[in-house]
């Protein structure tokens, strides 16, 4: 079994994994941080983007062990304490949420769509940049509404 | 997934050897077809040969009047590439349309024209462009290198080191992408260097190929109007549950004007 070293929301984690095992069930089930959710399975849906090196990847499409060395940010690494990070207070403000289980996979996505095209990021651009993130529930407007809300917040 | 070893070699030399050594090997890039596959079990390879650590791998550069690429360089990396927007602009349009963000962060080059999937986008933009694949043990043409569906002119244990370009003067890709997966229901990329004209069609047929009456229409003026007429036959296009080969025949034409006029 390969020993993966990384570092998730700051903190140095190592373990001993199945080569299997991905990305998405280390964070689940070994650290126990289970924000990350699992949607399709399938590379399809998004629910399990976290950042990886500062990028935003689907967890259930990368092996635990490729991210030997990595740092790796989940959706339970964005507060800081009790405040929240400025893109889950927008979707909290905008009703960007209903089930709220693509959520976290949204705001990961978010956050990488602001680090990418800049607080000022037009409603058109945020809607391309869904394309990876499904939601069954809300209909999309209010998750862009927040986006740019959040993106907004985020600068200042 | 199937049980198998994970090795990442730090040189192409070393990944070589373990390819060698092991017993139904595969060499692990982006994992964005091949780690779906293994899921599904459609793919039970003994060891993954993890590319990734393989320092330089993702280098993309101009020589001369070539780009190169490492085979490596994530399609997000050759998106938002300073190099690749100067020197063939629809390269970097092309790799920023592939998928979806996420895909994009991880999915390679490399990978995306090792498979060869018959609607992927790479594979469009090689053939269409002259590109020469490079592997550790020869240089292919992208004419030689796309042989069939999902098929290419690899050997078993020989791996891409980079692809490389010539720039030309003109180019273009339009690609109607499948509205769920967004791969290319079909895409066309046409290119003009010098007096050789490419015009080459992903996602209709079983493999890339070249519409050779669409260059000999283009030769005597490289514009959308020069296509006027020139239609395609779709006998041996793909019919599928997505589009009958007769509408993908159709959209070869558009496609290809919308390429030429965008060039
Ligand atoms: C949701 C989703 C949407 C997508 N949409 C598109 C799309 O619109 N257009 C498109 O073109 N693609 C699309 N893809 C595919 C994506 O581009 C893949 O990343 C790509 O096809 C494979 O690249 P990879 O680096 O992930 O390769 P991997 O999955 O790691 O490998 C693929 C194959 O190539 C082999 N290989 C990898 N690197 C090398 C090398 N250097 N030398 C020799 N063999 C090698 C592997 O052994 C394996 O057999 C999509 C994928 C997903 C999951
Ligand atoms: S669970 Fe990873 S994309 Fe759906
Ligand atoms: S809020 Fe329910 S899936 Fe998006």
């Amino acid at each position: 079994m390969p020993t993966v070293s990384m570092t998730v929301n700051g903190q140095a984690v190592s373990a001993d994994v199945d080569a299997r095992t991905l990305l998405v069930e280390y964070v689940r089930e070994h650290l126990r941080l289970t924000g990350t959710h699992v949607g399709c399975d399938t590379s399809q849906c998004g629910a399990c983007v976290v950042h990886l090196n500062g990028r935003a990847v689907k967890s259930c499409t990368t092996l635990a062990a490729q991210c030997e060395g990595a740092e790796v940010t989940t959706i339970e690494g964005l507060a800081n304490g009790d405040d929240l990070h400025p893109m889950q207070e927008a979707f909290r403000e905008n009703h960007g949420l209903q089930c709220g289980f693509c959520t976290p996979g949204m705001i990961m996505a978010a956050v990488d769509i602001v680090n990418r095209h800049g607080n000022d990021v037009d409603e058109q651009t945020i809607r391309e940049e869904l394309e990876g993130n499904l939601c069954r529930c809300t209909g999309y407007h209010n998750i862009v509404k927040s986006i740019s809300a959040g993106a907004e917040s985020m600068g200042s | 997934m199937y049980p198998f070893s994970y090795h990442r070699p730090t040189s192409v030399r070393k990944a070589a050897t373990m390819l060698e050594k092991a017993e139904d090997p595969k060499l692990l890039a982006g994992g964005h077809t091949l780690l779906p596959t293994m899921k599904q079990r459609l793919a039970a390879p003994s060891d993954l040969v993890d590319l990734s650590g393989v320092e330089g791998m993702d280098a993309i550069e101009v020589k001369g009047r070539t780009l190169h690429v490492g085979a490596m360089a994530r399609h997000a990396d050759v998106a938002a590439s300073e190099v690749v927007q100067e020197a063939i602009p629809a390269l970097a349009g092309l790799a920023g349309g592939i998928g979806d963000p996420h895909v994009r962060a991880r999915g390679t080059i490399g990978g995306s024209v090792a498979n060869n999937d018959p609607n992927a986008d790479y594979p469009a933009a090689c053939l269409g462009l002259g590109a020469t694949i490079v592997t550790n043990k020869r240089k292919i043409p992208a004419d030689d290198f796309f042989v069939g569906m999902f098929e290419t002119a690899l050997e078993d244990g020989e791996i891409i080191t980079k692809v490389t370009f010539p720039i030309p003067r003109k180019a273009g890709y339009a690609k109607f992408p499948n509205p769920a997966s967004r791969y290319a229901l079909v895409g066309v990329f046409a290119s003009k260097r010098g007096k050789e004209i490419r015009v080459a069609v992903t996602g209709a047929a079983p493999c890339v190929f070249r519409a050779s009456d669409m260059e000999e229409a283009l030769a005597a003026r490289f514009a959308p109007k020069s296509l006027e007429g020139v239609s395609i036959a779709d006998d041996d296009l793909n019919s599928d549950i997505h589009a009958s080969a007769a509408y993908r025949a159709h959209l070869v034409g558009v496609m290809a004007r919308r390429a030429v006029a965008a060039a």
